[in-house]
């Protein structure tokens, strides 16, 4: 391996380019660096104009999430010496309009996560001296997957559907409201399946699946769509069947 | 100048900050809140804590023994009456994040499980696997969606506090996106913008943890406390600093040196069996631990690595299931970042910045000098932290004093008129002056990234683990200079969008405030106590220093440092005693 690498980023400022470009930079290489060590490397030494969101370098916070070599990844986590190409492409996830340079706008991620009602719907409504909703580490084990999402809309920039009708609202989202569809402690499903099961919602998905394999927190969106497919399903026939007893 | 009026103004929307707006709308849903922060709710650093929150709810325990090693803990610095207040508040919070959803490890009868922690007498320790933090931010985050009084600004920096005849009014901010400058009216304002990890070189603190809160208040007029008490987690991974939780210890990690020795036998934390076993070795408070380190390092019985040395946290005899089930994020951690499987090999770890136990000087009720200003988390000093916070209490501190910031806001604004838009303009102006300067200057010889990188190596130098004198003065007089030099400051980046170059720029600016405090204080300081340790003065003294220290600022002058009481109510100071013969 060679002591340098290329990475290759894509430039845009509104004030200045009419379209995105690419600037090529050579940082030094070493084995423990991330892709964005090799950023933060350009942005103090090379050139301070360099613009991308991070915060904990720990693959927690959701904020570095990009394209490299155009698989989304975040950046904090996609290590150098895992790319044998000759240039490194780092570009702004896919199906996002860019703000900056890597930064893209997520202004309809934070919409589509609100539609969805992500918070608990108590099913019975308990007073702080009653003490803790009782939950079995069974009933927990259920969601607990679906609780490890991180924002960092991989799972987005993967999904064919999100670029096909930019209102789809997408695995995370989606992925979140199951979450709470599956607490034993909630019970504001119907009071989400009306977005969750919209023309905007798990009927778009196509079961592609690309969510669910660069999802970096294997929370698998994918999986919960159609379980929340095949529940809103027998939901519809039960109803059906109870339309038709009355 | 646009401006935005609301009842209230929370800046910071992690923990503290967001608990404090969900405080607000569910007790007064009229009061208009406007929540700003310089990133999106979910990147917020709360996102990282790991281990768990303290709040006594088994039937072994007592709010007694929460609040007797909590004070200890601090070697008797805290407020007593705070952490009175805390200790009997801490269930509740804890319990009302339980309703809000928060996922919880469960015991097999479905109640909430707890785990020990370091300086916890009993088991108390709540806990998300080993991604506490993370479970209660999003759960935070994701109920304040509910709210319609709350009005979210997302990468929003603020500059500066707006004060008119000692009342807050509001604050100066940048869009990020747009870098238009604004003016938040507000009846009253709570700063929730947690710590400043990173004035030091090798830190658990996210890049964003850079003290403008602190900073900001302070040039406000308010003083920041006891900012000499700066905790090291004992167990960072090199290199990076990543935290790897205390709940590694807490579930019966080992901690080893060169020969395979558990050496933390020789700082009075020992005997080391039976083992586990509450308030010794590995389970000491943390301020014991990397001061042990920095002693075992002094003998060469650390392990050398490229990225310094470092000792070994050995988890192995939990086996692979336990580990899965309540360390994942551990094993993911040291094996992405470290290359070692914590199922098959020791991680490497060592002391390393994590969290500052001063900060913003307020009163038991969140409330500072300036009328109508609150400060909540870990930005805020109120303080039951003392001089050394134990494990887990700052996630419940950030629901707990989150909560009560926000009712007594609430209360503030509802007795208090909104100021005149005109006025708070007018002061917004004035403070864009500062950031006009920086922008537009010509020629300047200083580069941010260098003035950092010279910040962050003397106070790791001068203020680390140990301090003396000679040390603290060297890093006292150097950082004058780097203040000075910051004023020859040379912007790359002049455009308006998404500026991070003068982001980064005016967070250097708030470090570099911060860190005079932090030595000023540190010299002043004639003894040692908790994570203060001066080498030349190396005994607790009551007598002199049983007090808060208060880092006044002074503008481009070095702060005064001043000293307030302690608030004693009940428990005398005494020995801390830890291992064989701990209380």
């Amino acid at each position: 391996m060679s002591d340098t690498v290329l990475l290759s980023i894509t430039r845009y400022d509104p004030e200045k380019h009419s379209e995105p470009v690419f600037q090529s930079y050579t940082v030094p290489y070493h084995e423990d660096w991330v892709v964005l060590d090799a950023l933060n490397y350009i942005k103090d030494n090379l050139d301070g104009t360099l613009t991308f969101r991070w915060s904990c370098h720990m693959a927690v916070c959701g904020s570095c999430g990009m394209m490299i070599n155009g698989e989304p990844k975040l950046s904090c986590n996609a290590f150098l010496r895992d790319y044998q190409d000759k240039t490194i492409k780092v570009e702004p996830l896919d199906g996002f309009p860019i703000e900056r340079d890597v930064v893209v706008v997520i202004d309809s991620f934070m919409v589509k996560l609100a539609s969805v009602k992500p918070y608990l719907i108590a099913k019975e409504e308990r007073a702080l001296s009653e003490g803790e909703y009782l939950q079995t580490p069974a009933q927990l084990a259920v969601f607990k997957h679906y609780t490890q999402c991180i924002n960092c809309l991989l799972c987005y920039a993967a999904c064919p559907q999100t670029k096909l009708n930019e209102d789809f609202i997408g695995p995370a989202a989606l992925a979140l409201a199951h979450r709470y569809n599956l607490d034993t402690r909630d019970g504001g499903k119907k009071a989400r399946a009306e977005t969750v099961t919209s023309n905007e919602g798990i009927w778009e998905c196509t079961f592609v699946g690309a969510c669910s394999q660069v999802c970096p927190k294997h929370v698998d969106p994918a999986a919960a769509i159609q379980q929340t497919k095949i529940s809103a399903s027998v939901d519809w026939f039960k109803s059906l069947l109870q339309g038709n007893r009355s | 100048m646009d401006v935005v009026p609301a009842d209230i103004l929370v800046i910071g929307a992690g923990g503290a900050g967001l608990r404090a707006a969900i405080s607000i709308a569910e007790a007064s849903p009229s009061l208009a809140v406007s929540l700003l922060s310089k990133v999106y709710p979910m990147r917020s650093h709360t996102v990282a804590a790991e281990g768990g929150a303290a709040g006594v709810i088994k039937d072994n325990d007592s709010l007694d023994n929460h609040f007797h090693d909590t004070v200890a803990g601090g070697d008797w610095l805290s407020d007593q009456d705070a952490v009175e207040l805390f200790v009997k508040t801490a269930p509740l919070e804890l319990t009302q994040i339980e309703h809000w959803g928060c996922p919880w490890s469960r015991e097999s009868s479905g109640r909430v499980a707890v785990r020990p922690f370091g300086g916890m007498k009993i088991e108390r320790t709540w806990y998300a696997a080993d991604k506490t933090g993370f479970h209660m931010l999003h759960t935070l985050f994701q109920t304040s969606l509910k709210f319609p009084s709350i009005r979210r600004f997302d990468e929003f920096y603020v500059t500066d506090l707006l004060v008119d005849d000692g009342r807050c009014v509001g604050a100066a901010a940048i869009e990020i996106r747009s870098g238009r400058m604004m003016a938040f009216v507000a009846r009253a304002v709570i700063i929730a913008m947690g710590g400043a990890g990173r004035v030091f070189p090798f830190t658990t603190n996210g890049a964003i943890k850079t003290g403008d809160g602190m900073a900001m208040a302070y040039r406000a007029g308010v003083p920041l406390k006891d900012m000499e008490f700066v905790q090291y987690h004992p167990t960072g991974l090199p290199g990076t600093g990543i935290l790897i939780t205390e709940g590694a210890r807490g579930e019966g990690g080992i901690l080893i040196n060169k020969d395979g020795y558990r050496y933390l036998q020789d700082y009075n934390l020992g005997p080391p069996d039976p083992w586990p076993r509450k308030k010794a070795m590995e389970l000491g408070p943390r301020d014991r631990l990397s001061q042990a380190f920095w002693h075992e390092q002094k003998k060469a019985r650390t392990v050398k690595t490229a990225y310094g040395d470092v000792v070994h946290l050995d988890i192995r005899h939990l086996g692979e299931k336990k580990i899965d089930e309540r360390l994942p994020m551990v094993r993911e951690l040291a094996t992405t970042y470290c290359g070692v499987d914590p199922v098959h090999a020791p991680i490497p770890v060592r002391p390393v910045v994590h969290y500052f136990m001063g900060g913003i000087h307020t009163d038991i009720e969140t409330a500072t000098l300036v009328a109508g200003l609150f400060a909540c988390g870990e930005c805020a000093c109120v303080s039951i932290n003392g001089a050394n916070r134990l494990g887990s209490n700052s996630l419940t501190e950030l629901l707990v004093f989150g909560a009560f910031a926000g009712r007594n806001a609430a209360a503030f604004a509802t007795s208090h008129p909104l100021p005149r838009e005109a006025l708070v303009v007018s002061l917004a102006r004035a403070a864009q002056a500062r950031i006009r300067t920086l922008f537009e200057r010509e020629g300047g010889e200083e580069s941010t990234s260098r003035l950092r990188k010279l910040m962050t190596h003397t106070m790791e130098t001068g203020a680390g683990i140990y301090r003396t004198r000679e040390s603290l003065e060297e890093t006292c007089e150097f950082l004058t200079q780097l203040r000075d030099r910051y004023d020859r400051l040379q912007l790359e980046d002049r455009s308006n969008v998404f500026n991070t170059d003068l982001i980064q720029a005016l967070e250097l600016g708030s470090m570099l405030e911060v860190a005079q405090a932090i030595a000023h204080s540190a010299l002043r300081r004639e003894e040692s106590r908790g994570s203060h340790q001066r080498l030349d003065y190396p005994e607790r003294d009551d007598s002199n220093f049983l007090k808060h220290s208060l880092a006044i600022y002074r503008g481009t002058e070095p702060p005064d440092i001043d000293y307030c009481d302690v608030t004693i109510t009940r428990s005398k100071p005494g020995k801390r005693v830890y291992g064989d013969g701990a209380p």
